[in-house]
């Protein structure tokens, strides 16, 4: 059962982008509900430079990988080191525990309100 | 004018659909059959598997009924196997190839009477198998039949799978002779009051048994064996991790490890070619030549020694990430070892145990070694 929190803003890449700046960015459980249990995780660096819509990372679960894509322009400033170490703190805890790097923002990027986000994830 | 293509037909539910969806399971096409892929987690019904049980909807399996006096003398012909000389009760796994000893499907042939066998055939290839059967047994008195709609098939797996599926038979003369079943055996039994042919195999590594009964007996059956096996830890398990079990496992997939280019032997399962039948079989000079020769290319496991997974078709490199030296046919993390495994096919020079090899995972270069098949064995 997929949840939508109000105080977030999403990607159509089911990306998830907290209010705020650093911006905390993680990946919502309608992914997570369809990757199925992350066993691994590929995350940008601290001090790496983001565009919005390229690839910086990837997110492999037991049947699949997928391309983690930056959400928005910045600097990351943080890794969450704990989801490195024991991806399944993604599935279980996607919007908390789970959340994957932060950003400090440049400019802003067009991004979902939780209406918008849902009405796409639960469209098919 | 329009072209329309023609429209797929509608996928086939197993009998058990219903039963699928009320857990939650994601449903994943296969072969023309909308299957549980997971019910709950991956990694939870494999490991459920290896410690205490897994029960599997398998009903898109083909059965494939070979009835008559000459039935054992048409399936020596038809496949690569011994099978006149499989005893009542028993099962053998074998394959049918074709005239140049490329492997059209990898079969369980079980055997309930001097003169009836039943085959059974990867959903994927079921309705081939069925074609070849009928046009190689031309000839000989025998009957193919194909059951596959009307069969279901219930897997339970695991080291608790004998205290589950004794308590479901009625029985208990014919509880006792489950109970005593060795591998690769099978009994008819009366199980939650309706009839079932109870098998002592799988596709897990694990001990474990598989339930032939009709399709319209499949809900009874599913529900008997979640109330036998509530008390044992028995968890309702998915394609995902029916796949994870068997390459633990080391066992072929046909699509992956075997298909048409490859034979028996490339697969390192020479051993279901009964080159000393003395009657022809359809194959057996490609095969003779071929057990004969010096393969090009052999079927390895390869244990990951990072974190980043092979997966089917990545290519296989040199130590250090050189020249190509072959491809992964299958790759996953393993749950129950805690690294990447895969299997590959590589040439001879690189496929003894210990070689350092590397495979190309998504543009780099990650570290594997070859390692002895299976993975896994169960204690």
């Amino acid at each position: 059962m997929s949840t939508f929190p109000q105080d977030l803003l999403y990607t159509a890449e089911h990306e998830w982008v907290s209010d705020g700046d650093p911006a905390t960015i993680g990946i919502t459980d309608t992914a997570t509900e369809a990757l199925g249990d992350i066993v691994y995780l590929e995350l940008p660096a601290v001090g790496d430079q983001l565009r919005a819509g390229d690839v910086c990372g990837e997110i492999e679960s037991t049947k699949s990988v997928s391309e983690l894509f930056a959400p928005v322009n910045g600097e990351v400033v943080a890794v969450n080191a704990a989801v490195v170490d024991d991806p399944a703190l993604v599935n279980s805890d996607p919007y908390g525990e789970g959340w994957l790097i932060k950003v400090a923002v440049d400019s802003p990027a067009d991004l979902l309100s939780p209406a918008e986000y849902r009405a796409l994830a639960t469209r098919d | 004018m329009t072209d329309h293509a023609a429209t797929d037909a509608p996928e086939l539910h197993t009998p058990l659909h219903q039963e699928h969806l009320a857990l939650g399971a994601t449903m994943t096409s296969f072969a023309g059959w909308q299957m549980p892929l997971r019910y709950t987690s991956d990694l939870e019904e494999h490991r459920a598997t290896r410690t205490t049980a897994g029960l599997f909807d398998l009903t898109h399996m083909g059965e494939i009924d070979v009835v008559g006096p000459e039935a054992a003398a048409a399936l020596d012909y038809a496949l690569v196997g011994a099978m006149s000389k499989v005893t009542i009760g028993r099962a053998r796994y074998t394959m049918l190839c074709q005239a140049d000893g490329g492997v059209i499907d990898d079969l369980v042939v079980y055997r309930p009477a001097e003169d009836h066998f039943m085959v059974v055939a990867n959903a994927s290839n079921c309705a081939v198998v069925v074609e070849e059967l009928r046009a190689r047994a031309r000839g000989f008195e025998v009957t193919i039949v194909d059951a596959s709609l009307t069969t279901a098939l219930l897997a339970v797996q695991g080291p608790a799978a004998e205290a589950i599926v004794t308590a479901v038979v009625d029985d208990p003369a014919e509880a006792e002779a489950v109970r005593a079943l060795p591998y690769y055996a099978a009994v008819p039994a009366s199980v939650a009051g309706v009839r079932a042919s109870v098998a002592r195999t799988g596709y897990t590594g694990e001990d474990g048994f598989e339930l032939f009964i009709a399709t319209d007996d499949a809900v009874t059956v599913w529900h008997a064996l979640r109330a036998a096996g509530e008390s044992h830890g028995l968890v309702p398990a998915g394609l995902s991790s029916r796949d994870s079990l068997r390459l633990e496992a080391g066992m072929a997939l046909y699509g992956q490890e075997l298909d048409r280019t490859t034979t028996p032997y490339d697969a390192g399962l020479g051993r279901v070619v009964a080159l000393d039948k003395d009657v022809d079989f359809v194959g057996k000079a490609p095969l003779r030549a071929r057990a004969g020769s010096e393969p090009a290319r052999v079927l390895v496991g390869l244990e990951g020694l990072t974190r980043r997974a092979a997966r089917t078709g990545y290519r296989v490199l040199m130590g250090g990430g050189g020249a190509g030296v072959g491809t992964v046919t299958s790759g996953a993390p393993s749950p129950t070892l805690g690294h990447p495994i895969a299997m590959a096919y590589v040439t001879p020079e690189v496929s003894g145990p210990g070689t350092l090899l590397a495979v190309d995972v998504r543009g780099r270069a990650e570290q594997v070694r070859v390692v002895p098949l299976p993975f896994y064995r169960r204690p």
